[in-house]
């Protein structure tokens, strides 16, 4: 049976084995996830068909019309403005949210990991319940909250502050709002997890040593934080970017972010090789800031390791 | 009285902790409140009633959508789970091997990947094959739905076999456990609560999407969600409330559920 006394032939039948069991996951990942990444690719590079999908003749027009738009007429390029506003938006507005969630982020995942260890899980399950229940539904539920005839807007008029309804649905704010709404779980677990491990005898030496609240904050609790306070970033800007339902729901028709630019391509746009193009470039943004990410938490462990 | 100097606290936290506590709650209290809403829209409330969930258990839509999305949940998180255990048995407790690394990459690929890539990346890729084999039914939803919740079945299984120790299973061995039965007699009843909690979140993360399978469901295979983003997007009536917060309870019970089985620890 076994070769005794082969431990390489062993270790060689374990990694084979471990390579069979691997199998399934692999292969449905490989077949419903990454393999069609790769047919995007190829699409960006072909001609549009007229309802739709494409004809299998090359062509740069795809990625030509990412940023660049071709006059009908003079054959002229020119820099598509309507992409470029909505490239620039999608940016502004996913860095807006992970600021404005590490703002409130922040302080909270700090107070949970501060409270005594018996209300902690309770604190705990508060922010995970939101976080693992359907985003549509908490986006509708913003909806509710900012429509005209929304609860703000009711209360305003109640007391008489305001006359008639602020419109606060379909603006850039609205997504803004939704998006921080949505994703604020996403920034308080990886921070929190980061702050539960806090030794705070630091910042008791810290405090020993004269400094004030704000100086421990900056120079002690913050640089501590930082790997998660990255990791949290990271979670809620990559889901910010490729955002599709909080924009198309708060946003209406006309502030369109990069997800529903894509969208629009594949349905009334029927124009594929630009849809895959524009989705091609939203990964590679997501690369970069993944790279970005793997680079500076590297270092970070490298410097406390 | 002066509060007891504390090297814990930070001025401003704890209020700012509580607003967004506040605000992530209110929403959804509105939204649960105006469920039981007895007028006909949404824009006053005239006192409560059960007339929109009655209205929600009527509506063969809603029905046919919730059983798919059970459905489609059922089986996607089922066979996520099976596969990610065997993942996770073959790329935990081992000396790094040719090719570790590249399996970690591949099973957390559709965590790294924008939702709407993937969704635009399946709606190609599904297009074609209908093309070929005219197949139109459930199984490219159930496909979809297996591989995005492949790691987030993965990670918690492989978190508890990490904390696991293999020198039980050694022991099985030596006293002469064929591999198939210390497999079934002692890590399977340890790795429990691993599996259920990935088990859980696969099938959470299933019923909650929206964005992979609005593009890759055919003509009338809503989903639940889908459903309710195709409502939304036309008039709102209380009976989108009701929906939504049966909806939030199926969710809060699984997330409690899992919160659970989490917490007891080996």
């Amino acid at each position: 049976m076994t070769q005794p006394g082969t431990i390489e032939a062993e270790r060689s039948r374990d990694i084979r084995k471990r390579w069979l069991l691997s199998l399934p996951a692999l292969l449905i990942v490989l077949l419903a996830a990454t393999g069609p990444l790769l047919i995007v690719l190829l699409y960006s590079f072909l001609t549009p068909g007229p309802y739709g999908d494409v004809l299998w003749k090359p062509s740069p027009d795809g990625w030509i019309g990412v940023f660049l738009e071709r006059d009908i007429f003079t054959e002229t390029l020119s820099l598509a403005d309507a992409h470029v506003s909505i490239f620039v938006r999608s940016v502004l507005l996913s860095l807006a949210t992970t600021l404005v969630t590490l703002l409130f982020g922040f302080p909270t995942a700090y107070f949970i990991a501060t409270r005594p260890e018996r209300t902690r899980e309770l604190w705990l399950l508060l922010i995970t319940i939101p976080f693992w229940t359907n985003l549509l539904i908490r986006t509708f539920a913003v909806l509710q909250i900012i429509r005209n005839e929304g609860l703000i807007n009711t209360l305003l008029m109640k007391f008489g502050l305001i006359e008639r309804p602020i419109q606060m649905l379909f603006t850039d704010g609205a997504i803004l709002t939704g998006m921080v709404y949505v994703y604020l779980p996403l920034m308080v677990l990886p921070v929190y997890a980061n702050l539960e491990k806090l030794d705070f005898r630091l910042v008791e030496a810290a405090y020993d040593l004269y400094a004030t609240p704000f100086r421990v904050l900056t120079k002690i609790i913050i640089p501590l934080a930082k790997p998660g306070l990255i990791a949290g970033s990271i979670l809620v800007f990559i889901p910010a970017l490729g955002a599709y339902v909080t924009p198309s729901i708060l946003g209406g028709g006309k502030n369109l972010m990069l997800g529903n630019l894509i969208e629009l391509q594949f349905g009334q746009g029927r124009n594929w090789p630009l849809g895959s193009a524009l989705s091609i470039t939203l990964m590679l943004i997501v690369t970069v800031a993944l790279l970005v990410y793997v680079r500076n938490v590297g270092s970070q462990e490298k410097r406390h390791g | 009285m002066a509060r007891r100097f504390s090297v814990q606290r930070q001025t401003g936290f704890a209020t700012i902790a509580i607003i967004c506590f506040f605000a992530l709650y209110l929403p959804i209290v509105v939204l649960v409140f105006y469920a039981f809403n007895s007028a006909d829209s949404l824009s006053s409330f005239q006192g409560l009633s059960l007339r929109w969930f009655a209205r929600a258990f009527e509506n063969r839509q809603v029905i046919d959508a919730s059983i798919r999305s059970l459905q489609i949940a059922g089986v996607a998180a089922t066979a996520a789970t099976i596969a990610a255990t065997m993942a996770a048995i073959a790329t935990t407790r081992t000396e790094p091997y040719r090719g570790l690394t590249l399996k970690y990459a591949f099973i957390n690929q559709p965590l790294m990947v924008p939702e709407i890539v993937t969704a635009v990346a399946l709606l190609i890729f599904f297009a074609r094959i209908k093309i070929w084999t005219g197949y139109n039914g459930l199984g490219y939803l159930i496909a979809a739905h297996t591989a995005f919740c492949v790691p987030f079945a993965y990670l918690p299984i492989r978190a508890r076999l990490e904390n696991m120790d293999s020198t039980l299973e050694k022991a099985a061995a030596d006293l002469y456990a064929t591999p198939w039965n210390a497999f079934r007699y002692v890590t399977l009843p340890l790795l429990w609560p691993g599996i259920l909690a990935g088990f859980m979140l696969a099938f959470v993360i299933s019923l909650d999407d929206v964005v992979i399978t609005e593009f890759v469901k055919s003509a009338g295979q809503d989903t639940l969600p889908t459903y309710m983003l195709g409502q939304i997007r036309r008039t709102i009536t209380p009976e989108m409330n009701a929906i939504s917060a049966l909806f939030l309870l199926l969710s809060i019970c699984v997330v409690i559920v899992f919160f659970v089985v989490n917490r007891k620890r080996v």
